[in-house]
């Protein structure tokens, strides 16, 4: 039986479901999801209860901002025995306050660090994993096919072509790269993947885990490749949401756009097909670093204050198997991060998979996701200011390096 | 008589003490609400602006070491002198609200429908409001960007520019202040005593004159209102600023309150702590400018008895 419930609806929906199956085991779910995720997991949960029928999944759906302060407060008063979370240093808080439990034993009993291999860096802190991970999705640069034909360039596959395309794409009265701050993270990753490509996995994550300071040359080399760029990034980016970027885009204003694959939906819907809308690695600054790639990982977690533990696990390994991340993602439109799932046939998911299943050098979770939260704002905010006002970097750089000093202790 | 022979009642504490305990009994539940929800609160800020507190781990206690950091932090500094502009520029409200009320104040056919007009941009939620100055001034398709490129060439996208979005966000919040002015105005015209105009205008006073000497000094409680509310709307503005611009581009255009829920409550910053010392810094603020106010009603009322 699935419940979905909200307000003063919930409590009477617990008085009569306790009475009426009394038998019966109840897992409560709190998660985020859109709409479209919602009803792929409303099916997942319904092929687990009829595996289980012993148990009852209670999901509480949350509105998606909502649920970031939510999380906050019924980890620590009233936790559910599953919540949806974030891989990388985005959970470190709460493991670090003990407010997530140690799921390391899901994952050794089934095999997991060899089939969810590729998210086992991202969900392991100090040697012991806090979570299952069921979904990724790749970022890249999605292009205007239209527009490249247009101005008669080919796609670049290493980073001064593409600087050089911007020249012609600028004397065409075109926007090379667009982009809309106005939420800032749309710049954060723009920013990854410059230093991913200029300085490496290993250099990412050290500068976003607080070993490296803002001010140091490697820093600069990649603010020097973004300022190559920076005349021929959309204008007035700054108060434009990244839908309005995308509409850019999709009007044949602008030429690419650094973005998550969430992205194609809106190009989609904007009467974009799949044959004017490109997608391409980010091209290549450094020839001698391994090609990292950015992939945001969703995750689910048992709160320390759970009260049905042993199904709980049972949950996460039923999401952990290959065939319901399968399912799953082609519902979710994503990618499965179990090496034994399939993945469907559309054009930009197969390349995701292609790029993600082939990465040598390591996958990013994304700036605000790898860096604690505060630096992560005050970082995509020095961003953002960059690509407004580029004369400004030493003293954003200085400023970046003081929040570094501070958050990091 | 029966009645003389009864002996009197005791009196009971109760009954001594009933004339004088009676209004504080009746008070107790509202001073029990405002010792809960105000004085409370106030004083738990206090204590947890000394704290470093992440609302998920043990607080940690750090002196003022809170407020010495708020010194010396950038993103405070701006927040502050937005909010002194806001407080500022604010202001023109009423006097705009003032002419405009003057303008409504005479009988015309449909003068009503004018009135509400004028008095509508209040009505609306300051969401809408900021909403739709964000449209008005968004970059491609915005009216304003767009009257601004056809006359000049170059459109002027206000709220990305460091420079201009604070007096972008002030502009919008200016709108629904001069309406609420205007009305409280004009509430205050219907109160001009018709026969003091009369004698100024027989004395041959008119013009800026017979608004500077006679209509102003009766419209003083009406002015003292509108400066109230709108001095207390320039220190409390969050709403358009967390909708216009989120306080970007930047933190360009943050204010005390906003940063205040950035750094406390929002996604990218738990610093509860550090969150309360910039409330407490805006309550100080707002207690200069309460506690004047207070002290001049409590003076008139003083003055009348």
């Amino acid at each position: 039986m699935l419940h979905l419930r909200t307000g003063a609806y919930a409590a009477l929906a617990v008085l009569l479901g306790t009475t009426a199956m009394a038998q019966q085991r109840t897992l409560n779910y709190y998660a985020d999801f859109d709409p479209a995720p919602l009803a792929a997991f409303e099916a997942a949960i319904a092929d687990f209860e009829a595996a289980n029928p012993d148990i009852d999944v209670v999901l509480q759906n949350f509105d998606h901002e909502g649920y970031k302060t939510a999380i906050r407060n019924f980890l620590t008063t009233d936790a559910p025995d599953l919540a949806n979370w974030y891989a990388g240093n985005r959970m470190a808080p709460f493991v670090a306050a003990g407010q997530f439990m140690d799921v390391s034993d899901v994952w050794a009993d089934n095999g997991l660090d060899q089939s969810l291999g590729s998210a086992l860096a991202s969900m392991t802190i100090d040697g012991k994993q806090w979570g299952v991970p069921y979904t990724y999705y790749q970022w890249g640069i999605y292009y205007n096919k239209d527009v490249y034909a247009q101005v008669g360039v080919e796609v670049p596959a290493t980073w001064d072509a593409f600087v050089a395309n911007c020249e012609k794409f600028s004397a065409a009265g075109i926007d090379c790269l667009t982009t809309g701050t106005s939420a800032l993270w749309p710049g954060a990753g723009i920013f990854d993947y410059l230093n991913l490509r200029t300085n490496g996995y290993e250099h990412h994550m050290k500068l976003t885990g607080g070993e490296i300071p803002w001010t140091d040359d490697s820093v600069r080399a990649t603010f020097a490749e973004w300022a190559k760029v920076q005349p021929h990034i959309t204008e007035n980016h700054a108060a434009i949401d990244w839908q309005d970027a995308a509409t850019l885009l999709v009007q044949g204003k602008a030429a690419n756009y650094v973005m998550g694959n969430f992205a194609v939906a809106v190009f989609k819907e904007g009467g974009m097909t799949d044959e004017t809308l490109g997608f391409m690695p980010f091209p290549t600054i450094n020839p001698d670093v391994a090609r990292a790639e950015e992939a945001p990982t969703d995750t689910i977690h048992i709160p320390a204050g759970a009260k049905n533990v042993e199904d709980a696990k049972k949950f996460l390994a039923f999401i952990a198997q290959a065939d319901t991340q399968t399912k799953l993602n082609m519902a979710l439109g994503q990618l499965p991060i179990n090496a034994g799932s399939t993945v469907g046939d559309d054009p930009f998911i197969k390349a995701g998979f292609e790029l993600l299943s082939t990465t040598p050098g390591g996958i990013a979770q994304f700036f605000d996701r790898d860096a604690p939260a505060e630096m992560a704002k005050i970082g995509m905010e020095g961003f953002q200011q960059f690509m407004v006002q580029p004369d400004q970097l030493d003293a954003i750089l200085e400023r970046l390096e003081a929040a570094r000093s501070r958050i990091y202790k | 008589m029966a009645l003389a022979s009864e002996t009197p009642r005791p009196r009971t504490w109760w009954r001594r003490n009933q004339q004088r305990l009676t209004p504080w009994l009746f008070l107790a539940p509202g001073m029990a609400m405002f010792v809960f929800y105000v004085i409370y609160p106030i004083i738990a800020s206090f204590r947890l602006s000394l704290y470093d507190y992440d609302g998920l781990s043990a607080p940690e206690w750090l002196g003022l070491a809170n407020y010495a950091e708020l010194w010396t932090d950038p993103a405070f500094t701006t927040s502050l002198y937005n909010n002194v502009l806001w407080l500022v520029l604010y202001l023109l409200a009423v006097p705009a609200g003032l002419f405009i009320a003057i303008f409504l104040n005479q009988a015309v056919m449909g003068i009503r429908i004018y009135k509400s007009l004028f008095f509508f941009p209040f009505v609306i939620s300051q969401v809408v409001v900021g909403l739709m100055f964000a449209w008005f001034y968004a970059p491609n398709f915005g009216l304003l960007y767009n009257v601004i490129e056809y006359f000049t060439g170059k459109g002027v996208a206000i709220l990305a520019d460091p420079d201009l979005a604070t007096y972008g966000i002030i502009a919008a919040g200016l709108w629904p202040q001069i309406a609420y002015v205007m009305i409280l105005y004009l509430t205050g015209l219907n109160n001009v005593a018709p026969d003091q105009v009369e004698a100024a205008r027989l004395d041959g006073a008119k013009g800026w004159k017979m608004l500077w000497y006679v209509i102003l000094p009766q419209l003083r409680p009406a002015t003292f209102i509108a400066v109230v509310v709108t001095v207390i709307g320039a220190l409390r503005s969050f709403d358009l600023v967390s909708i216009m611009t989120n306080g970007g581009p930047f933190g360009s255009t943050r204010v005390l309150s906003y940063y205040m829920y950035e750094q406390a409550l929002s996604e990218y910053g738990y610093r509860m702590g550090y969150g309360a010392a910039i409330a407490v810094v805006l309550f100080a603020i707002m207690m200069v400018f309460i506690s004047g106010f207070i002290w001049k009603m409590v003076r008139d009322e003083r003055g009348v008895h």
